[in-house]
């Protein structure tokens, strides 16, 4: 049985506390005045630095020189000012949306790494793997984070609607779909027969049942099957991961559409759902090693390996990989066929965000396929433990990307409110995470595939 | 070198011939060669054989193939002849990247499998034509070979390899290479 160390507890309190206070900060310091912002852009414009500065030059001049032509330029002062009020009020709300941005990603990318590792175990179950057993009671431990970090996401996502005035969602405004308001959205309508908070929140309740049914019961029959002297829950668990993974696989690509892709509603890919899936599988891997080598370093889990470590370090080198295919397909088909429509998602990232997503290029391509491709490196902890961190920030750019640009736009930052949201949620991770292990054995004790997996040799 | 007596044991079973092999092993003689009908797990360690280096060659020749791949396209697409093809950014390299990379990552497999398989017949001797080296043609199908350089302990050997599970120990004269 594992002991949750006092330490580590009060490290995790710890960071949830400082991740709170900085929440708060940031909340506190979003909500700026129209002057304010006026004043900050003004000295932006001073200083001839800001990131905001040359997108607005271009944006102002290009719908004022199309107004100019369409009104045969009859009070140009009168635009101008207009224009210039639009500006503001644009970089007001973006400063506004960012601390329930920041929320939101350290919110889903924890989520993810559970709900990655969910199916990665039930993938393993399903397949029967002989390798894995012995570290299916960390996993277990790792997926009971996902029904607290799900509902979660889904209450940041509710509430940036009710309390934050759509800072995320912008299709969560009543407005963009009604013809008679200034600011109706014809694209957007079209598509509210999907996006509508009421379908957001019932599809968000199904997923999150589904998910925490399948890991409730995956858990209570690994847990029978220890002193249960058939094998009926293990054939029982068998059974539920192969329906599971079939119910995964649908409402992980709907998920990603409704939790990710429609903070772009005007966008939309067809591989994202896979796209996602491939950030949220890597991620978890990852944790899974880091979790078992902490474990095993503290001497809990003394029949896991050298031959488990590089297991688990070639799903991470391979699923790296796939993540970069499946990056890079999408970035290449919408980069190469150039349609306005599609194209204007990456336009947005590389104008504004150019070190992060090529940043992340780095870090979850070339790093670890430079140092996970020879089987010596796999089987060194520390070498794991160094890759592994640096897969995880790589994939944590990977979700700043795929939310900031829609809500901050260039007045991104990775700055107090992020680093905090990422220390709260990294706090509450091992604090459920952790607070799981020690609730059972971490060596499954009559799974058909024990001795096998203890045996594991490579 | 001169003809030399080697010792043919042969064993019938791939646990038995590991475990001949480690007891040959620890009694300091070398073991000329094995031949096995099928790759038997452990084998190489338990003769203490040095770990392949094929993936090492496989991993220049990888990146030898991408090295190939840049420099022809950059040369084709950039430098020669930079035509507007689509409306495609033809200025610079990295501008049209995109579009190479489907090629930068084919030729790099191409160039590190082929020449990763050449370099493993080359290492190991295999042509279209070449002489089968085969002591002895069960060796294919259920029977395993450890051949032993003699030099003048023939019957202490014979000895050895009984105890171990040999079902057949023959002395020949190997023709020198």
């Amino acid at each position: 049985m594992y002991t949750f160390s006092k330490k580590l507890k009060t490290f995790s309190i710890i960071l949830m506390v400082l991740g709170l206070l900085g929440i708060g900060y940031g909340f506190m310091t979003s909500h700026k005045s129209f002057e304010e912002v006026e004043h900050l852009l003004e000295s932006e414009a001073h200083h001839g630095g800001g990131h905001g500065e040359t997108t607005h030059d271009s944006h102002a001049e290009a719908s004022h020189d199309t107004h100019a032509a369409s009104h045969d330029s009859h009070s140009d002062e009168a635009h101008a000012s207009d224009e210039h009020t639009k500006h503001v009020e644009h970089v007001q709300h973006q400063i506004a949306n960012r601390p329930w941005a920041a929320l939101y990603v350290a919110a889903f990318f924890f989520m993810m790494i559970a709900l990655g590792v969910l199916a990665f175990y039930a993938i393993q179950v399903a397949s029967q793997a002989g390798w894995s057993p012995v570290l299916f009671r960390v996993m277990e431990g790792i997926t009971s984070y996902l029904l607290p970090g799900a509902v979660i996401v889904v209450i940041i996502a509710l509430a940036s609607h009710f309390i934050g005035h759509d800072s995320l969602f912008i299709w969560m405004n009543p407005d963009v779909t009604n013809p008679e308001s200034e600011h109706y959205d014809k694209l957007i309508d079209g598509k509210s027969g999907w996006l509508s908070v009421g379908g957001f929140a019932i599809r968000a309740i199904i997923f999150i049942a589904g998910w925490s049914l399948y890991r409730h019961f995956s858990r209570k029959f690994s847990i029978a099957q220890d002193t249960a002297d058939d094998n009926k829950n293990f054939k029982k668990s068998f059974r539920i991961a192969a329906g599971f993974l079939v119910f995964f696989i649908y409402t992980e690509s709907m998920m990603s559409w409704d939790w990710i892709m429609s903070v772009d509603p005007h966008w939309f890919s067809t591989l994202f759902g896979w796209y996602v899936f491939a950030s949220m599988f890597v991620s978890g891997i990852t944790v899974i090693a880091l979790i078992s080598l902490y474990l095993k370093s503290r001497g809990y889990l003394d029949f896991v390996n050298e031959n488990h470590l590089h297991d688990v370090a070639k799903y991470m080198f391979a699923f790296s990989i796939f993540w970069t295919y499946l990056w890079f397909s999408q970035f290449m088909l919408i980069w190469y066929s150039n349609i306005p429509e599609e194209v204007t998602y990456f336009i947005a990232r590389f104008n504004d965000y150019k070190l992060p997503f090529l940043g992340m290029v780095a870090l979850n391509f070339v790093f670890p396929i430079l140092m996970l491709m020879n089987a010596d490196y796999k089987r060194i902890p520390w070498f794991v433990v160094m890759t592994g961190l640096v897969i995880l920030f790589g994939h944590y750019i990977d979700i700043f990307n795929m939310i900031m640009p829609a809500t901050v736009g260039d007045r991104w930052f990775i700055g107090i409110p992020e680093i905090s949201s990422i220390l709260l949620f990294a706090g509450l991770f091992i604090l459920v995470v952790f607070t799981a292990l020690t609730k059972a054995p971490l060596l499954v004790k009559r799974y058909p595939f024990r001795k096998e997996s203890e045996d594991f040799h490579y | 070198m001169e003809a030399s007596k080697v010792i043919h044991a042969i064993y019938t079973d791939d646990d038995v011939l590991m475990s001949a092999v480690k007891k040959v092993k620890a009694e300091k003689h070398h073991i000329e060669e094995i031949y096995t009908p099928f790759p038997v797990h452990g084998l190489d360690k338990a003769m203490g054989l040095a770990p392949t280096r094929i993936a090492i060659t496989a991993f220049m020749y990888g990146l030898v193939g991408l090295t190939v791949a840049i420099i022809m396209m950059n040369f084709i697409m950039i430098k020669d002849w930079p035509q507007n093809i689509g409306g495609k950014p033809s200025f610079s390299y990295l501008e049209n990247m995109p579009a190479f990379v489907p090629i930068m990552f084919e030729l790099t497999v191409f160039f590190a499998a082929h020449l990763m398989v050449i370099t493993f017949y080359l290492r190991s001797r295999m042509w279209p034509f070449k002489k089968a080296e085969n002591p002895d043609p069960r060796t294919t199908d259920d029977h395993f070979l450890m051949e032993i350089a003699v030099h003048g302990n023939e019957s202490e050997l014979e000895n050895l390899l009984k105890e171990t599970g040999a079902v057949e120990i023959n002395l020949v004269d190997k023709e020198a290479h």
